[in-house]
């Protein structure tokens, strides 16, 4: 038995470190691409669906019941069942998957977004507003900048998800790393389906990676400081 | 001046905020709203810029109606400070206070030099303008939030509540920078509180409201002191509403005989106890250091160096109320007066503080009387709670 799992290992170090299985069209680096493309995409949409719903259910209060189920509907959501549906009804296109993948990451986006709006202190909204800040001020002055780090938490989670449920893509003939994992289920090639998910679970942690490191830059001038000279000198 | 005019206030949920207020808040005047929670005291200032808005009746500021006026740009034109000062924690303190200059379309550049002006006026360091509001005191923070409100110069100015939620200390100091801020820039001021020895201190008329949002009393705070209208405002005032009255009369008339202090310097043995059983020593600066008890005189030394007992020496600028505890904690029954450099001036005796105390309250008294006859009629609109009204919460 350990023999066999160093034999599969080595093996896909082969697969994942040989020039020819990068090359290609069902080289690495196409699928690679592929499965990026489609995830980006997706999380894109989401993002462009999901951020003004958030924004705003969290600047009226109102519709808060949306935000939070649709909370416990995207976890029960069957992926497969959704791009299998729109698949029988809208035929062989992408149309299914970029459906699935997006429906996957709006409520993550949603929630989060409406969890960050939520968190801003009512106190300085009301000073926002009794400053004499019009609506669109206060939600674009105050409260946006105070919920970002949330929104971008959201915005994460998000793509996380899409990366690794983008397989879907080649259940439905198309491209990505997933067409590894279908490809080497039905020639029974464990080593190519091993190769696929352990390529889909790095580029998920290299983007979620990536993002954090974002978010940092985003925020430095506000933890730098936090972080030196933040002793009040006087006390009052 | 703001002006409330039949002006009513009932919350969808049915509770009646404020009932039929007809009020006037003089110009360049502190106006103080005090009663306990839910008295409609803050409901009644935050309709002054239409952060409520009003059932009915008519609010105007400056003759003007609010409520025909833009909410937003009525905002901007009325300085707001609350408790915790709500900053914007994202933005640092110069670009806390440019706010509503930056509203008004001001460009950034004059924006910033008017709020490092600001930051001067209330009293904290340039450099504090490239913080962040987390990275300051609570007083601090307090303080930006009044400089926040005063950046476009607005002739008005609202506070709810402003120095809630700071220890005791830092609170007298900032009432303190507010009295000389607003002598120095005579705003439109209505000030919300609890507490209060806080209105006393900082108000020019004082409106006393009771749960329900009735109106019961509004007067200067002497009158309201001398001649509560009510049972409510006498419990309201507490039991030391007498002493709460001496805070308002300075030392400044009451008559100081000449004194023949002790310097520190001179030798114990040549001291008699011709002046009386205590005598009072000063530095060479002319400074009080202390009473010296001519009775248990040490054998040898100068005064200086002999037991003393404390002297809190008392300024014109003092009030009656201190020289009236000072009177209690002086052995010899005087209290020592110094001029504006802490230099004794004289000394004031026990039974001179007591009687003008008693002039001083029966004076305000008689102010209140002349005056009772219009407050009564104002207020026989409601007599029936006056007498049994009994408040649910006192205040803190």
């Amino acid at each position: 038995m350990p023999d066999t799992v160093y034999e599969l290992f080595k093996n896909l170090g082969v697969w994942l470190t040989s020039g020819e299985q990068w090359s290609g069209a069902d080289g690495i680096a196409h699928r690679l691409a592929e499965h990026l493309q489609y995830s980006l995409l997706a999380t894109l949409i989401a993002a462009v669906i999901g951020l003004p719903l958030g924004l705003l259910i969290g600047h009226t209060g109102r519709g808060a019941f949306v935000a939070i189920n649709l909370a416990s509907f995207g976890r029960a959501l069957p992926t497969v069942g959704l791009v299998v549906l729109v698949f029988l009804a809208s035929g062989l296109s992408m149309w299914p998957v970029y459906v699935a993948l997006v429906a996957l990451a709006v409520p993550a986006i949603v929630t989060n977004t409406y969890a960050g709006m939520t968190a801003v202190d009512p106190d300085v909204k009301d000073a926002a507003r009794g400053q004499g800040m019009r609506a669109h001020q206060v939600l674009f002055q105050v409260e946006l900048p105070l919920a970002l780090p949330l929104i971008m938490t959201g915005l994460r989670l998000a793509l996380i998800q899409v990366v690794a449920t983008a397989t879907i893509a080649a259940y439905v003939s198309f491209g990505g790393l997933g067409r590894y994992v279908f490809d080497g289920l039905a020639q029974r090639d464990l080593v190519q389906v091993l190769g696929g998910a352990v390529l889909v679970a790095l580029v998920a942690v290299v983007l979620d990676l990536a993002l954090s490191g974002l978010q940092r830059a985003l925020f430095l001038p506000h933890s730098r400081l936090r972080s030196s000279g933040g002793t009040p000198t006087r006390p009052a | 001046m703001i002006q409330f005019e039949a002006v009513h206030k009932r919350f969808p949920n049915g509770t009646t905020a404020v009932h039929d207020l007809t009020l006037e808040m003089p110009e360049g005047g502190v106006t103080v709203l005090v009663g306990s929670s839910g008295c409609g005291k803050t409901t009644t200032l935050r309709m002054i810029n239409r952060m409520v808005e009003p059932t009915s009746g008519t609010i105007r500021v400056g003759g003007k109606d609010v409520l025909a006026q833009d909410a937003a740009e009525l905002r901007r034109s009325i300085g707001y400070v609350i408790q915790q000062a709500g900053l914007f924690p994202h933005r640092t303190v110069l670009d806390n206070i440019a706010t509503v200059p930056l509203l008004l379309g001001w460009g950034r550049r004059r924006a910033r030099a008017r709020a490092a002006e600001l930051l001067e006026t209330v009293g904290l360091a340039a450099d504090t303008g490239k913080r962040f509001p987390h990275q300051l005191s609570g007083g601090q923070q307090q303080r930006v939030g009044v400089a926040r409100a005063l950046a476009a110069d607005p002739p008005v100015l609202l506070m709810d509540e402003p120095f809630g939620a700071v220890d005791p200390v830092v609170r007298t100091q900032l009432q303190d920078e507010l009295l000389r801020l607003q002598k120095e820039l005579s705003k439109t001021i209505v000030f919300v509180t609890h507490d209060i020895d806080e209105a006393v201190r900082l108000g020019d008329r004082i409106a006393i409201f009771r749960t329900g949002g009735h109106l019961v009393q509004c007067a200067p705070p002497a009158e309201l002191l001398a001649s509560p209208a009510d049972d409510f405002v006498t419990d309201f005032l507490g039991s030391e509403r007498e002493l709460k009255l001496l805070s308002l009369t300075s030392l400044k008339d009451v008559p100081q005989t000449r004194a023949t202090p002790l310097r520190a310097d001179e030798p114990v043995s040549a001291v008699s106890g011709d002046g009386g059983r205590w005598r009072l020593v000063t530095s060479a600066a002319g400074r009080p250091l202390g009473w010296l008890d001519t009775d248990a005189l040490p054998a040898t030394g100068t005064a200086g160096e002999a037991p003393l007992t404390p002297a809190r020496a008392l300024r014109d600028t003092d009030s009656l109320l201190s020289a009236l505890n000072e009177t209690i904690a002086s052995p010899s029954g005087c209290v020592a007066r110094v001029d504006a450099d802490g230099a004794v001036t004289g000394v004031t005796a026990r039974e001179e503080i007591h009687a003008r105390a008693a002039a001083a309250h029966a004076a305000a008294g008689a102010g209140a009387a002349r005056t009772a006859d219009a407050t009564r009629t104002a207020h026989a609109e409601s007599p029936s709670f006056a007498t049994t009204a009994t408040p649910t919460e006192r205040p803190a």
